[in-house]
């Protein structure tokens, strides 16, 4: 159905006018958002947004390159601290700290990048796995780090305070804004990365990684560059992530935390941008809200309390959370493998054929 | 001091084996990494843990029950989650063996709650004899070293000379040409997980009794047993037992001289051994074909 003709068609960010004009829609709803909501679901709306900068690094390496990965926790939390300590102990400013924090997590995700040259399926999501736990263990353990107490995030100021350039960003909407516009630049780019001859390489590795060497693609340097691409997008999600905590411990990014990140862009969709937004929006909103919250729902939550009385325990309700992200986990692969977005084609399709 | 240091190693690495050949049989016959097995074996102990607790039943029939629950479990599993996905991919498997993992981890700590328990176990850690001088073990470390011994063996004559043993080698060699030779598959596949989480609730038995009990108290021994199986070579059994065994040595000599960093020495040797020998010490590295 969506014919391309030629080239310059190929790489158009907005493929038809619909597209930009709900992409234009959606931006001015997202800039107003403010306006409309209390501030605890502009909390929520942050750390989505987070989320979604994650979830499109993390599609880049487990949709487009078709590797695996049980260890982006670790990236997210080399994002976090490096940001936090640069700006504390060395006084940088905070676009240089988080970007040079996405440059750290990169050069990390090259070196497991290393390892995946010869590994592949389970054995490459155990060593990402290993990574991860080894992360979480230094930081837990490290006195710079702040050990097992976590540490404090600095106040968030995106000026250069030491030349009284100061912009303090001390509320959520304000930081709002912020994380929304690193979302959206963020977003374009990986989408745009995409329609590259980079983004065509890492395609080409998915398909078979075999023939897109004799293609010409040097696997050494793509597959390390899809760690890194994927690792840097992490760090920078990781870094407005402690931001929006304020607060964070080493715990905080356990290896529960890879296995959501992972669930997002599964049930969102593999190998599509759109998809790993829709599944990061709705994977955190479930998460963060709605089955934080099940029993102070209407009807479901009592009959949910009044059964946790019977059978279980009602002090262990708060694990329904896991229990039903376990369902949805295997709901997605057994009846909908291809995600959210596989819903969102098809649905695309019915209505473009419709009386047939 | 040295001795001792060794033996128990090797004790706690014969556990990590242990568990090990339990991820290790559902990988032989069907190429799936089971990322779920710590917590199939959690969820056992903590019906162990309900039997005691709640019925006053004697040990060995709690375990008894136990393993006959463990078993049901893995079929469960196998004929509920993994046989309705349609050709799924490698990530598909791992995402399926991961959600059964939360939504078991989640039905734990709704049922049980998320305080720290006492398993109570026949073996203590404490209680320790001296059967030859100068050699002391404690009774959990005779009873994990006879358990893994008795387990290898029965497997081994499992393996080589029952009906089924051999059809679970005809499924793992090739499939299409087990069904052909009358080989029921999915009916192997069904008794490959029940036997794989019948080890794996020993396994998590000896875990328990030697740490607490709680809804995670399987996921630092599962990444241990995890990476000890891969080792050894995911493929062959007896590689998994050696890698374990060489790991608890690794582990804790490591966790002498340098106690702080003990924890990640499992993670830090399985990328290293991954790196330069892709498939673990013991096993056939098969490079795909084009």
């Amino acid at each position: 159905m969506d014919m391309k003709r030629d080239y310059y068609e190929d790489i158009e960010v907005f493929s038809s006018g619909t597209v930009l004009f709900w992409s234009i829609a959606l931006f001015v709803f997202l800039f107003t958002l403010p306006l409309y909501l209390s501030s605890y679901n502009i909390y929520l709306f942050n750390i989505i947004l987070v989320h979604v900068i994650l979830a499109v690094g993390l599609n880049i390496l487990v949709g487009y390159t078709g590797q695996i990965s049980l260890g982006h926790a670790g990236f997210f939390a080399i994002g976090a601290y490096g940001t936090a300590l640069l700006m504390t102990h060395l006084g940088l400013p905070f676009f240089v700290s988080i970007i040079a924090a996405g440059l750290i997590a990169a050069f990390f995700g090259f070196i497991i990048g290393l390892p995946a040259l010869r590994l592949e399926g389970p054995y490459l999501a155990i060593a990402t796995l290993g990574f991860g736990l080894t992360i979480m263990h230094i930081i837990g353990r490290w006195d710079i780090f702040g050990g097992r107490m976590g540490i404090q995030a600095p106040p968030l100021d995106i000026g250069i305070p030491q030349w009284g350039l100061s912009a303090l960003l001390d509320s959520d909407v304000k930081m709002y804004y912020l994380i929304l516009v690193i979302a959206i630049v963020m977003v374009i780019g990986a989408r745009n990365m995409m329609k590259t001859r980079i983004g065509r390489a890492f395609v080409a590795i998915r398909d078979d990684d075999i023939a897109a060497e004799v293609m010409g693609v040097n696997l050494l340097t793509f597959k390390t560059l899809s760690f890194a691409v994927s690792a840097f997008y992490a760090g920078v999600a990781g870094g407005l992530f402690g931001f929006v905590l304020g607060f964070f411990d080493p715990f905080t990014f356990n290896l529960i935390l890879s296995i959501i990140f992972l669930v997002m862009i599964v049930v969102g969709g593999l190998g599509s941008v759109l998809g790993a937004v829709m599944g990061a929006s709705l994977i955190t909103y479930l998460q963060y809200d709605l089955l934080k919250n099940v029993d102070e729902m209407p009807y479901l939550g009592d009959a949910l309390v009044w059964f946790s009385r019977k059978f279980f325990t009602v002090i262990g309700l708060e694990n329904f959370n896991s229990i039903m992200l376990g369902l949805i986990m295997l709901g997605i692969v057994i009846f909908e493998p291809l995600g959210m977005f596989g819903i969102w084609i098809r649905i695309k399709k019915y209505w473009k054929t419709w009386p047939f | 001091m040295i001795e001792q240091l060794i033996i128990e190693g090797l004790a706690i690495g014969a556990c990590y084996g242990l568990f090990g050949v339990a991820v290790a049989i559902i990988y032989k016959t069907s190429d799936v990494i089971n990322f779920g097995q710590g917590e199939m074996g959690m969820i056992s102990t903590f019906v162990t843990y309900h039997i005691l607790a709640q019925y006053g039943l004697p040990f060995w029939l709690a375990f008894v029950l136990t393993m006959v629950f463990a078993v049901l479990l893995g079929m469960f599993i196998e004929f509920f989650f993994m046989r309705p996905a349609k050709d799924p991919t490698v990530l598909g498997l791992i995402i399926i063996t991961l959600g059964a993992e939360m939504l078991l981890m989640g039905l734990a700590g709704w049922k049980w709650g998320a305080e720290q328990k006492d398993f109570t176990f026949p073996l203590s850690v404490q209680k320790v004899h001296e059967p030859i001088p100068g050699l002391v073990l404690n009774e959990w470390s005779i009873g994990v070293f006879a358990l893994t011994a008795l387990i290898m063996v029965l497997l081994f004559l499992f393996f080589r000379y029952s009906n089924l043993g051999i059809a679970m080698r005809a499924t793992q060699q090739n499939q299409n040409a087990a069904k052909i030779m009358g080989i029921k598959v999915e009916r192997v596949f069904s008794f490959t997980w029940g036997l794989s989480s019948l080890i794996g609730a020993v396994a998590a038995m000896f875990f328990a009794a030697r740490s607490v009990l709680d809804p995670n108290f399987m996921m630092e021994p599962f990444m241990r047993a995890f990476a000890a199986a891969v080792l050894g070579g995911l493929t062959s059994i007896p590689g998994v037992v050696v890698g374990g065994l060489l790991l608890g040595l690794i582990e804790n000599f490591f966790g002498y001289a340098w106690p702080v960093w003990k924890p990640i020495v499992a993670f830090v040797v399985i990328i290293i051994i991954l790196t330069i020998r892709p498939s673990g010490l013991f096993a056939k590295h098969y490079v795909k074909k084009v």
